[in-house]
């Protein structure tokens, strides 16, 4: 499994650090076909505050912890 | 000739060890650069989760919201700011302060010991600093219990690639934690958290993006609550069944992965997806999955529905009831180490307000949120009820966790 990961991982590297270039893929959705990815709407961090306060309830009451992004980083209570 | 294979032996042990230290010196390099490459895909997701453009930093604006938990007979409440503002043009300072007033009369409080109230402050503050497509971001954090006093730092690094399609992005904290216990002068013990964590966030059509974050987490230290017990047969008691504080071990390592979507759908609106996969040297697992919908209604309302649902398998050395004390080396009875499930059902809505009621030139939004959660346990028994000592019905509860918030944009 961890081997399995660390492959997918050095792939995954090698892909971002070259760019991708190695493997002649140019950028495929245009900057000005983004505006429904820029809408507000499609934000996953429209409510900071609100997210914070669900990583916050749900870190205390679950045993699961990490990988929550911006908004998570553990309870600081007991 | 006696000297020659002397020699000969000397050499190849020379060579023997020359061997070793070359296979260590390989696998330290193995280990050095595999996790250099796994942090070399990171930066992305951690800052910048939404990055569908070029870096950016994020606006300007202020929230202040209520929170309210209330449910298994903890009710929990309090105000919370959260303030970012740029100081210049490629700097961003944020603050965030958050208080908890609790009181809690909790199934495991209320078999144990007496019902309680107590206070959690937590303050943190933040720097964001954008030069050209990368952003890095340095945060501190204190919370403070009568009985419990938490600081940690953390440093992140996002970085916009590939024509802006790619973000990637990696991070690591440090958390330092003093516990108490209240009613006991001589208790103090510590314990501390290293977190590392990388992400890759994908644009792959101009409708749909991706992401993949890994975060592995380490404590070592006094991880127990300080005031749990467990319970075990005891039948030199009336009702046949004694306690013990509980023990764990002093090292907890995890490791998180969680797959994130997000598509914008045809007629404006968007759907989210993600699915988390937590695995720790406790022996537990666990799996959630969540799917989001957010619909505009005209131009000043917003409709967010949202379900979840969660669960997750014990620690090894959990136990609803030990058969004698002692048991066994390491001992847990709290619930969230025990095998449950839950289900959230989540509403909100957000209201533009009209330019007449906002401050300014500013423009501010009203939030509510709503979310339900149904917890199951599997191997968790409530002792107040009847049926007799491991024979009690399963434990279960309902919360209902509010949010209450204004965001003004300036």
């Amino acid at each position: 499994m961890s081997k399995t990961i660390v492959r997918a991982v050095f792939l995954l590297s090698v892909i971002s650090l070259t760019g991708c270039a190695s493997l002649s893929i140019e950028p495929w959705v245009k900057p000005y076909e983004r505006q429904n990815l820029a809408d507000p709407i499609m934000s996953a961090s429209r409510h900071p505050i609100a997210n914070k306060h669900v990583a916050h309830v749900l870190d205390g009451r679950e045993a699961a912890r990490g990988a929550e992004g911006a908004e998570g980083g553990g309870c600081g209570c007991n | 000739m006696q000297k020659e294979q002397k020699v000969v032996v000397v050499v190849v042990t020379k060579l023997n060890s020359m061997q070793k230290m070359k296979v260590r010196c390989l696998s330290v390099l193995k280990f050095v650069v595999s996790l250099s490459l796994s942090l070399s895909i990171a930066l992305g997701v951690v800052l910048n989760i939404s990055s569908s453009q070029a870096a950016v930093l994020g606006a300007d604006r202020v929230d202040v919201l209520y929170h309210s938990y209330e449910g298994g007979g903890m009710k929990i409440d309090g105000p919370s700011i959260l303030l970012r503002k740029k100081a210049t043009e490629s700097v961003s300072i944020t603050a965030y302060y958050y208080l908890d007033s609790i009181s809690s009369a909790s199934v495991d409080v209320l078999s144990t010991a007496s019902a309680y109230t107590e206070e959690r402050n937590e303050g943190q503050l933040g720097i964001e600093y954008l030069h050209e497509k990368t952003i890095m971001s340095f945060n501190v954090r204190q919370s403070d219990e009568d009985d419990y006093f938490a600081q940690s730092l953390s440093f992140n690094v996002s970085h916009d690639t590939f024509g802006d399609l790619t973000n990637i992005s990696m991070g690591f904290s440090y958390g330092d934690n003093d516990i108490k216990r209240n009613g006991d002068e001589i208790f103090e013990e510590e314990s501390q958290q290293y977190r590392i964590r990388a992400g890759i966030n994908q644009i792959l059509t101009r409708n749909l993006t991706a992401s993949l974050s890994i975060e592995a987490i380490a404590d070592d230290g006094y991880l127990n609550n300080p005031y749990r017990t467990v319970r075990y047969l005891d039948n030199s008691t009336p009702s046949g069944v004694g306690y013990q504080s509980e023990i764990y071990p002093q090292t907890r390592n995890s490791f998180a992965t969680k797959l994130s979507a997000s598509y914008y759908l045809p007629y404006r609106a968007a759907l989210f997806f993600h699915y988390r996969y937590f695995s720790d040297s406790w022996e537990i697992k666990s799996s959630d999955v969540e799917l989001g919908y957010r619909h505009p209604i005209g131009d000043a309302f917003e409709l967010e529905l949202k379900l979840r649902y969660y669960q997750q398998s014990q620690a090894d050395f959990y136990s609803d009831l030990f058969a004698y004390k002692d048991a066994q080396n390491y001992l847990a009875r709290d619930k969230e180490l025990s095998d449950f499930d839950n289900m959230t059902i989540g509403f909100g809505i957000t209201y533009s307000l009209p330019d007449s009621l906002s401050f300014g030139s500013s423009r501010s939004e009203a939030s509510l949120q709503w979310d339900y959660i149904d917890f199951s346990y599997n191997n968790f028994r409530n002792p107040l009820d009847e049926g007799g000592v491991g024979n009690e019905s399963l434990y279960g509860f309902s919360a209902n966790v509010i949010r209450a918030f204004y965001s003004v944009y300036f």
